[in-house]
């Protein structure tokens, strides 16, 4: 049988790791649909039938899909998964709302967040903040699962699935999305980000995360940072990579005064190069960066966009 | 109006977990457990609605071993009215607890479930979506404010890029995010008075719920350690070694 992977989705394109979610769905089983429910979504089912791996995508047209609503979510996906071995989404906002209502629905479990799959049934996820990683065997008929989108990179395009309309579930009109403020940035998106430069207390104040700007415009990074940062009132709450923020695994993780709480670790320590500038050279940060540099960051963050 | 608290009872977390040796899960022998963080927030939220006027009454309910009385006082000293105790010595998985809770809440009749968002131990994220699903109750999830209209309850949810304001028909169930409140500290007369504060024990079967695990853990295992790398002395030996030597610019 085939996996279904729900598509987080604007409606013009697939968002929140969801072609990372379909190369995971691929190594679990041999054939991937995927669902993409929304007003207007032609475009983002167009986009999701090229992803390589995906026969088929299941496109439903109703705005009560917009939003991600939870209740409505699950009261589509349910009856449809029956036909299905794997329902799969990416761990994000979006899917960390939608899938245990799936799953319980199904009286299934859910396997949250997982790192790789060893088999049809068989999955690593971390546990303890990524302080220790599971293997956990699912005995479930249908598996119901969420992908970290770091572990598995996005499925490529080049695929040539077909588009399939498919009718709506109900409305359970349960709730509704009042307003959505979301922070406007020119830079790429923080959790698929290629490089990312993160400040975090040593920075001292909100003004000077704009040093940090021009540093992430000149290399076409997005900007992170550590919870003292977004606690302290620096940046939003949707800059926090960590534990309780975001988990990203960039090719290259600039860390600027951030002294490197167990927390904030659990959330870049998988990034391919990782620097990090922290005057305090005791600073535990130092002991995951491949290239450390001890010093003043008001100085070196300047040079260094300078030099770069 | 009630309001059900859930929480679990989690090794501190301030303790850093390691791996037994046998790969057969944490060590938990000897290892200091507490509340889980996002539980207390769920409480501390709970308690707040209370003395706005906004609910009667605080349930705080907790499933699992013997134990989990302590964090049961705990929510108690916190505040909360009377607690429930579904005592079982068996492995709980979230799909367990959200059908063991959903029996409680077949019992009580809250208005309103409030809980954490994620336990600290299993990561899972999933019992308060559960919960929602068995009632067939609207969700509101990684709460970050909590306001309570008629009939309805509207929660700012932290979300991917941002916040989203959503309205759900009560009765619901609401999850917390970290930035909901500062959860205040028991103060050691409401610890006292929290003794004599009613807990009820109840067992998986008096609730008719069937909690067998679907989920096996076939080993836990250290993360792979990352290596410390080098000191440069300058921005210069930097930018280099960026350029050349990891080729990452």
């Amino acid at each position: 049988m085939p996996a279904l992977v729900i598509a987080e989705h604007d409606n013009q394109q697939l968002k929140g790791g969801t072609a990372n979610a379909v190369a995971a769905a691929a190594k679990m089983a041999g054939d991937v649909h995927v669902l993409v429910a929304g007003a207007s979504a032609g475009a983002a089912a167009q986009a999701a039938a090229k992803l390589a791996g995906v026969s088929k995508v299941l496109h439903v047209q109703a705005a009560h899909y917009d939003g991600g609503i939870a209740e409505n979510y699950a009261a589509l996906v349910v009856p449809l998964a029956k036909g299905y071995s794997h329902v799969v989404a990416s761990a994000s906002a979006f899917g960390k709302n939608v899938m245990p209502r799936v799953a319980a629905l199904l009286d299934v479990a859910q396997v949250s967040e997982i790192s790789a799959v060893e088999s049809a049934d068989t999955f690593v996820r971390p546990i303890y903040a990524g302080n220790a990683f599971a293997t956990v065997q699912s005995a479930d008929a249908i598996k119901v699962v969420t992908v970290r989108a770091t572990g598995f990179d996005p499925a490529p395009g080049g695929g040539s699935g077909t588009v399939e309309s498919t009718p709506a579930g109900p409305d359970k009109q349960q709730s509704k999305v009042v307003s959505q403020e979301l922070t406007k940035s020119a830079r790429p998106e923080l959790g698929g980000a290629r490089r990312v430069v993160s400040g975090g207390r040593g920075l001292a104040s909100g003004e000077n995360f704009k040093m940090l700007e021009t540093l992430a415009d000149k290399l076409g990074a997005a900007i992170g940072a550590s919870r003292a940062a977004v606690d302290s009132g620096y940046v939003p709450n949707d800059y926090q990579v960590g534990q309780t923020g975001k988990i990203v695994a960039p090719e290259l993780y600039i860390a600027i005064g951030i002294s490197g709480a167990i927390q904030h670790l659990a959330g870049m320590k998988d990034s391919k190069v990782i620097v990090a500038i922290n005057k305090d050279p005791e600073a535990p940060i130092f002991q995951v960066a491949d290239y450390g540099l001890v010093g003043d960051l008001f100085q070196i963050v300047p040079e260094l966009t300078q030099k770069i | 109006m009630k309001i059900l608290v859930p929480v679990k009872r989690v090794v501190d977390f301030n303790v850093k977990v390691r791996v037994k040796a046998d790969q057969s899960g944490v060590e938990l022998a000897n290892v200091k457990m507490s509340m889980n963080p996002f539980c207390e927030i769920a409480v501390e939220e709970a308690l707040k609605l209370r003395e706005a006027g906004k609910a009667t009454e605080v349930i705080a309910v907790s499933c699992g071993a013997v134990a989990c009385q302590e964090t049961l006082r705990t929510a108690l000293a916190m505040g909360a009215d009377r607690a429930i105790l579904v005592e079982t010595d068996a492995e709980l998985q979230p799909l367990a607890v959200a059908k063991l809770l959903k029996a409680v809440a077949d019992r009580e009749k809250p208005g309103l479930v409030i809980l954490g968002k994620q336990a600290i131990d299993d990561d899972a994220n999933q019992t308060g979506q559960m919960l929602a699903a068995l009632l067939d109750w609207p969700q509101a999830v990684f709460a970050s404010k909590v306001e309570l209209g008629d009939g309805v309850a509207r929660v700012t949810r932290e979300i991917d890029g941002g916040l989203e304001t959503l309205e759900v028909k009560m009765p619901a169930v609401v999850t917390t995010d970290l930035r909901l409140n500062t959860p205040r500290y028991a103060t050691l007369p409401n610890i006292m008075k929290a003794k004599k504060k009613p807990l009820e024990t109840l067992k998986p079967a008096d609730l008719g719920v069937d909690v067998a695990p679907r989920l096996k853990t076939l080993k836990v295992a250290e993360p792979g350690k990352r290596k410390a790398g080098v000191i440069v002395k300058d921005v210069g030996e930097l930018v280099d070694k960026l350029k050349n030597e990891a080729k990452v610019i």
